[in-house]
């Protein structure tokens, strides 16, 4: 597994690991492609198509294909730019996220992308239905019109026994992230916090602190996303 | 209560991969999902009650609140909407006294809309309690409701003779048509009931079957069009001790129904494949994953599974061929078109959502339980078993040089006959017009709702070669290019279905909206881009009708057409077709409902704003908007 391969994004040489999915090889060469629904040592899902890049002239999810020795990958073209962009509007049409509002404002993902790629007015509609909080646990609410169902808190947070304290709901547009109600009453202080921060936007928000950290001083506030892998 | 729910999950070994079995027989017992069965569920399979309502919630099919006595699915695909939807559903509400969605509150009736039920060719139909009640008028659906409150039984409702050959099986008693019009080699009675598996393969090597199905040149007949050969050889040297074999009837494009027909009347055929399949791969277990829609022929294939095994034609030493074991079970859907993809079919048999997986892998490397899994349509196995036993020579001199074969259509729509037609590959549209007796015909949807509508003053444009491409039915853009690609995409089955419309159809609002309608509904949700863009193309094509539209509408629509093509599944990255490909054939029709000359969203109509205060100060409209 060890053995290493080369292959190029945007022209530029890339060592990576065997196995490694384009993302990763990406990520420690000093190339960022953008990521939503990825997350760090969960298998990925490739949901939010975000990532998206080329190769041989098809379109794939770096963070599910598995980097190959000579692959040609295109990621900062202008197409693929402006993809990415209508992938933020289209999370941003479909949900309500108003960011000034927001506890997660400058720590959100997708608010970071939305700069990142000078989104100004949606070329979609904003047609989202009101879906409205869930509130019940002691520690935890879940805001369902900023949710934009990457599944991170669905894979990442479970008890000992591997059961999920998150589920989807439904399907197809009426498709929801819903905690489990049993659950949520005896979920740890600790794995709560986990699941706020494993939440790329304001969906899972912990109860009772709020705004601790001033906006304006938060973490995309200071330095745009995936400044801090990007070498050059 | 209690006990019955334990029953259920020890019959499945408290395994929550059988999830989906454990959920249906809930269903059957109790007509619903209450909480105190999620609860036990949960317990006892070890996940979180969320987690079994994440299932539970994806299949239209499965409840959580209790359903009626008689419940009534009237489907509303489009050649459903052709011939009276509308009138039966308003005749089966006002007969019953509830509208769709809800369920009478002596609990007797419940209404209820569904996707495509297989039934183009007899519909508009319902199923009522995994009944199917074909060619419906208001008439019969008043008589239909009026026997339910008589107190009659399902059985005592039907109100036609038994279907043709097996539909009429005491099994079945079902009073579905095959509707076969034209039969060629596949469906031709020239074969003796499973010669295959007693005579052929015995003297076979695994090798020289799969060498038969490559030089026959065999694809994929769910549409997908991979070289089926290939896909056995890959299966074959996948190491593993279990291997699987999956019969894909689980189809969904509205306008198909052959795989209805070949289980009805073919199915020995189609499990000779299987078997055959299972010959050439080394595989040891199978699965058919039937359509919840054609729950009406379990009972029936169960027996002839029985049969088989009876006959030494399933199980160990299969045929007197040492080591050769063997065995079918079939899996019931609950109801999501996206399981037609083969990956996302795997999940569902997992017990899961029906999300398709991303690949690689794909399901031949890492597959059902990650066993190296092959995936094949019904038509795919059947035609498999006639290949081995005529020869690849045979087989190739039907068809063109580069599809060998024959092709199952299912037609329907305006026309007399609608039904199956075993057709050469090569036939052009306009053959197919006339066999199904269609005239006056204004468009053709070929593919399905995913595939591609034909303008029918192109058709003569069309070559025989250039048809072809219709028939490759991952995407028009992709169309042509579709055969030379080698594990590299997977899609949804739609091979087959042709949809005809006669000139009084109202193309942009009876049928995209209804085809938009459909992948709204049938979406997994899972991708970003198809769980939002066909609803918000589909506002924009209303905007359009309603004529609002401008001319850059237009453009919107195409561009943003292209943004749903890096959805992860052939559902999600076709789910704009109908869009994009009305607007290559039939762009004049936008173009008549846009407003002229107008370059800007106009969508402010004074005189519509000001009606309420004219009308209340008894003044006339004065602004007239142009």
């Amino acid at each position: 597994m060890s053995e290493e391969i080369k292959f190029k994004i945007d022209g530029k040489e890339i060592i990576a690991k065997n196995g490694q999915t384009i993302v990763e090889a990406a990520r420690e060469n000093g190339v960022y492609i953008p990521t939503l629904c990825n997350f760090k040592g969960v298998k990925p899902k490739g949901s939010c198509r975000i990532c998206s890049v080329k190769v041989n002239n098809r379109f794939m999810t770096s963070c599910t294909t598995p980097a190959s020795p000579g692959m040609e990958v295109y990621s900062n073209t202008d197409e693929i730019s402006d993809l990415r962009k209508s992938i933020v509007e289209l999370l941003f049409v479909s949900g309500n996220h108003f960011c000034p509002a927001c506890e997660k404002s400058g720590n959100c993902e997708l608010q970071a992308l939305a700069y990142k790629y000078r989104m100004m007015v949606p070329r979609f509609p904003y047609s989202f239905k009101k879906k409205g909080v869930i509130a019940t646990g002691p520690k935890l609410l879940k805001e369902q019109d900023r949710c934009i169902l990457c599944q991170r808190c669905i894979k990442t947070i479970k008890d000992v026994e591997g059961r999920r304290y998150y589920a989807f709901r439904n399907r197809g547009n009426k498709l929801e992230v819903v905690m489990d109600e049993a659950m949520s009453k005896t979920i740890s202080d600790e794995l709560a916090k986990q699941a706020m921060d494993n939440c790329p936007v304001g969906s899972i928000i912990y109860k009772e602190i709020g705004f601790a950290e001033p906006i304006g001083t938060r973490k995309y506030d200071k330095k745009p996303i995936g400044s801090d892998i990007e070498t050059n | 209560m209690k006990e019955k729910i334990k029953t259920i999950l020890q019959k499945y070994n408290n395994d929550r991969g059988r999830l989906m079995d454990i959920l249906i027989d809930l269903m059957e017992n109790s007509g619903y999902i209450d909480d105190f069965s999620v609860s036990v569920l949960a317990e006892d399979l070890k996940i979180s009650a969320a987690q079994v309502r994440e299932t539970i919630s994806f299949y239209h099919f499965f409840s959580e609140k209790p359903k009626a006595k008689f419940n009534i699915y009237l489907n509303n695909s489009i050649t459903s909407c052709l011939r009276g939807f509308s009138s039966i559903k308003s005749t089966f509400e006002a007969e019953s006294g509830i509208k769709f969605g809800e369920i009478s509150s002596d609990g007797l009736i419940g209404l209820f809309e569904t996707s495509c039920v297989g039934m183009n060719d007899q519909g508009p139909a319902a199923i009522i309690n995994d009944k199917i009640f074909t060619n419906l008028t208001p008439y019969r659906a008043r008589k239909l409701i009026e026997s339910i409150k008589d107190g009659k039984t399902l059985d005592g409702l039907v109100y036609e003779n038994y279907g043709d050959g097996n539909n009429s099986h005491p099994l079945m008693n079902s009073m579905v048509y095959n509707n076969i019009r034209k039969k060629s080699i596949l469906l031709d009675e020239n074969y003796e009931r499973f010669d295959v598996i007693k005579n052929i393969i015995k003297n076979s090597s695994s090798e020289e079957v799969i060498q038969i199905i490559e030089d026959s040149n065999l694809r994929g007949r769910g549409g997908a069009g991979f070289p089926t050969g290939l896909k056995w050889k890959f299966g074959s040297r996948m190491p593993g001790e279990h291997k699987v074999i999956i019969c894909n009837a689980d189809e969904g494009e509205p306008g198909t129904f052959k795989d209805r027909v070949m289980l009805t009347q073919y199915n020995d055929l189609v499990f000779e494949g299987m078997v055959l399949s299972a010959f050439a791969t080394k595989a040891d277990m199978g699965v058919l994953y039937l359509r919840y829609e054609y729950k009406y022929m379990l009972k029936y294939l169960n027996s002839i599974l029985d049969e088989m095994r009876e006959n030494n034609l399933l199980g160990s030493n299969i045929s007197g061929i040492e080591g050769f074991n063997f065995d079918i079970r079939i899996q019931l859907g609950a109801g999501a078109y996206v399981c037609g993809e083969e990956s996302a079919l795997i999940e569902s048999m997992e017990g899961k959502r029906g999300e398709p997986r991303d690949k690689p892998p794909f399901p031949v490397e890492k597959g059902y339980l990650d066993l190296p899994t092959i995936v094949n349509n019904v038509e795919t196995l059947a035609s498999a078993v006639k290949i081995v036993k005529n020869g690849a020579k045979w087989y190739s001199s039907f068809g063109t040089k580069d599809s060998l074969g024959t092709k199952l259509l299912s037609v329907s729509g305006d026309c007399r006959f609608p039904g199956i037609y075993e057709v050469e590959w090569g036939t052009s549209i306009r053959e197919v017009l006339e066999m199904a007796g269609a005239d006056n015909v204004q468009a053709v949807q070929v593919g399905g709702p995913s595939g591609t509508l034909i303008n029918v003053k192109d058709i003569d444009h069309l070559s025989k070669t250039e048809l072809m491409k219709w028939y490759k039915p991952s995407g028009m853009m992709a169309a042509q290019k579709s055969f030379d690609r080698k594990l590299s995409y997977s899609d949804l089955p739609t091979g087959g279905s042709i949809i005809i419309f006669n000139k009084e159809r109202d193309i942009l609002s009876d049928v995209v909206m209804n085809f938009m309608d459909f992948f709204i509904e049938e979406s997994c949700g899972s991708c970003s881009t198809c769980r939002n863009l066909p609803r918000i193309m589909k506002e924009k094509l209303q905007k359009i009708i309603n004529g609002h539209g401008v001319r850059d509408d237009i453009d919107d629509l195409l561009n943003w057409g292209k943004i749903i093509k890096v959805s992860r599944c052939g559902l999600g990255q076709t789910a704009a077709n109908p869009v994009l490909s009305s607007i290559l054939n039939f762009r004049h029709l936008y173009e008549e409902h846009v407003m002229a000359m107008t370059d800007y969203d106009n969508q402010f109509d004074l005189g519509k704003s000001v009606s309420a205060a004219n009308s209340f100060v008894g003044r006339k409209l004065i602004h007239k908007h142009s």
